[in-house]
């Protein structure tokens, strides 16, 4: 597996760490004893690293795991197997107090900001519980004017802090959810498909403020969508991931403009192109089928029974995440991790 | 609160942000706003929370109006009978037994020669510290059990569920005829006890759903994530999101509770005399339904109208509760 790519190493410490991380649910039947009969491998032995200051970005399409590697990075999921090391520790077995203090650097902004407001408090009382439940952070006489304060960091006016949530738009809301998330100054900050349920003129605010939010406070992100020009917008580096899988990692220039990996190319033949002249000298790569179940993934290579370039070796051996022998010599933008037998590069995103 | 919708000073923030991002954001800013006020349109700006929007529809709705004035009379009649009947629900004289309606007693007298009336304002007492006891625990045990259920799952949700069944399953006048029969107290309590051992499952089961539900909210696993306890998770943020069912399965099960005390007592199972009550009266007046029918018409009707009351405003809270009819 790669840690990283060396065009992109900044510090030689990873914040973050992530090895061989697995989560697969189990599939019971019975209503009184309960027998396992299978598991959604839903996570199926990912790594990569996050460094400080960094974005990682993660794509892939509905059901490949990426909000199941998301919730396990803020230990709302405990992994199957794998280490998740912050700082060098491995917090995916921590519980009590060990766990709650590595909570507060390792923070999540969630997908829907519809529902991840408790919609019975205020917005002080939404971005204030973070201090509650970690009172050493901030005194009691303080927390208010440091709510006003993340209020106004986020673009809010301060004064709405007595109001309830569904008394704000959804762009709104995010930001809320971005304050509750900034309230502890944690190092790092899971985000969910932030900007999925927005609306496209707010998304841009929202990964604006974002990216200003990082070059303020320092902040790393793992910032995971399955909207590739957002994704490519924000992150120094990205991963995409196939039915529990990276296919692919790389910098946003080595992704977008150099894939190898088929999936990856397929994905980005698929992304709207605003230009018509443009649009009429691309070429679509469309994939027959539907994404395989995660309870019974394919052998071998996961994406050859969508594959257009799947042969008798793909079911057999797995193709391992590196870079390919084909580019290993090169040092052109080719030169980056991509799980392909058959890896070639292909332009599919024409110039802006 | 001064209310001042200034998008200026909020866009002051953005910083970073584009020309786009100021237009986005004077636009949803002025939004805001427009969605706290009512479709009415005066700018009240007050916070108005799911409990107020309900408040807000309960006062319009004339069901819940009168049958809230029929209940607050009954409450008021149960605890100071004296304010409308003046009375002694136990002074009999049989020489008037069985007799109609007569200046001063305009119900009657039923068969020992007791005023009908009184003893009808008297019955309140009995009806509505039963509903009430009995809705209280079954809510109180139905709710805790059930929510636990709900928010640990796992062995703990399959022991209590299937407890919840074990008591479901229990028919309830066979059970109240059993148990009941062999209590010799002539006080409510045992009949409040009875209800409630029998009542918890129904509103457990609808706690442990509504907890369930509450439990996958984003918003919970925010606070999980933040290092909130179980307690925390449970108090602030489940529960309040948790109780506007368990509230409106209360509310009509506390009429059928006290129809169900009236039959016990019918059946000569739940109170016993002396105590008054109309379930008591109903049995003794059906023997002689053909020769003094006022006898039972009137505590029946008043049992009729205080349980048709407690269930229109349990309907009334459920409507004004549902999101989905908003």
């Amino acid at each position: 597996m790669a840690p990283g790519d060396p065009a992109s190493v900044p510090a030689p410490e990873p914040l973050l760490e992530v090895r061989d991380l697995v989560k697969h649910f189990p599939l019971t039947q019975g209503v009184l004893f309960k027998k396992q009969v299978g598991a959604v491998k839903a996570v199926d032995g990912i790594s990569f690293d996050l460094h400080r200051g960094e974005t990682l970005g993660i794509v892939g399409e509905s059901g490949c795991g990426k909000s199941t590697v998301a919730r396990m990075l803020v230990g709302l999921e405990r992994p199957t197997a794998g280490q998740i090391r912050y700082r060098g520790q491995d917090i995916t077995r921590l519980s009590g107090r060990a766990l709650k203090a590595v909570r507060r650097n390792i923070q999540m902004v969630f997908q829907d900001p519809y529902t991840s407001l408790n919609p019975r408090m205020t917005v002080g009382d939404i971005i204030g519980e973070p201090y509650e439940i970690h009172p050493e952070v901030a005194p009691r006489g303080d927390r208010r004017r440091k709510v006003q304060e993340l209020l106004e960091v986020v673009g809010l006016n301060p004064e709405f802090i007595n109001r309830y949530p569904h008394q704000f738009s959804g762009g709104q809301r995010q930001r809320i959810g971005i304050a509750r998330g900034l309230a502890l100054r944690p190092e790092i900050i899971v985000a969910d498909e932030p900007v999925s349920a927005l609306d496209v003129s707010v998304q841009a605010q929202v990964v604006n403020l974002l990216a200003r939010l990082q070059s303020d406070f320092d902040i790393s992100y793992v910032f995971i969508a399955h909207d590739l020009s957002v994704v490519r917008h924000i992150s120094d580096r990205v991963a995409v991931m196939y039915l529990g899988r990276i296919a692919e990692t790389g910098t946003g220039e080595q992704i977008y403009d150099h894939p190898t990996h088929p999936y990856t190319q397929a994905l980005l033949s698929a992304v709207p192109v605003p230009d018509p002249e443009a649009r009429e000298h691309r070429e679509r790569i469309l994939l027959t089928g539907d994404v395989p179940s995660p309870a019974h993934p394919p052998s071998g290579c996961r994406f050859r029974t969508r594959c257009w370039k799947a042969q008798e070796l793909c079911a057999q051996v797995e193709p391992p995440l590196e870079v390919p022998t084909e580019f290993r010599e090169s040092t052109g933008p080719a030169h980056h991790p991509s799980a392909c037998h058959f890896a070639e590069e292909r332009r599919v995103v024409p110039d802006a | 609160m001064p209310e001042s919708y200034v998008p200026k000073e909020a866009i002051g923030h953005g910083d970073g942000g584009t020309a786009a991002l100021a237009m986005g954001e004077a636009e949803s800013l002025e939004r805001a706003p427009a969605a706290g006020r009512p479709p009415g349109g005066e700018p009240t700006g007050k916070p108005r929370s799911l409990w107020s929007d309900a408040w807000h529809d309960l006062r319009r709705n004339p069901v819940f109006v009168v049958s809230a004035l029929v209940i607050v009379f009954l409450v008021v009649i149960a605890i100071w009978p004296q304010l409308i009947a003046t009375g002694n629900p136990y002074r009999a004289d049989l020489a008037k037994a069985q007799e109609g309606a007569a200046p001063g007693h305009p119900f009657g007298y039923d068969t020992q020669g007791r005023d009908v009336y009184t003893r009808v304002v008297y019955g309140a007492r009995a009806s509505i510290t039963v509903g009430t006891c009995a809705t209280a625990g079954a809510a109180l045990l139905g709710s805790l059990l059930g929510g636990l259920a709900g928010f640990f799952g796992g062995w703990w949700d399959t022991l209590l569920s299937r407890l919840a069944d074990i008591f479901f399953g229990i028919p309830v006048l066979l059970g109240g005829l059993v148990f009941l029969s062999v209590v010799t107290s002539t006080t409510v309590w045992p009949v409040v006890g009875f209800i409630v051992l029998l009542g918890w499952p129904q509103i457990g089961r609808i706690a442990r759903g509504s907890v369930v539900t509450a439990k996958q909210n984003d918003y919970v696993q925010a606070a999980r994530a933040l290092g909130a306890g179980n307690g925390r998770m449970l108090l602030r943020h489940i529960a309040p999101n948790a109780v506007a069912p368990v509230i409106v399965v209360a509310t009509i099960a506390l009429g059928t509770y006290i129809a169900l005390e009236a039959t016990l007592s019918y059946l000569g199972a739940g109170l016993k005399p002396p105590t008054v009550s109309w379930g008591i009266d109903i049995s003794t007046a059906s023997t002689y339904i053909r020769n003094a029918p006022h006898m039972l018409l009137w505590p029946a009707g008043a049992l009729s109208i205080t349980v048709l009351a407690f269930i229109m405003l349990g309907d009334a809270v459920r409507d004004a509760l549902d999101p989905k009819l908003r």
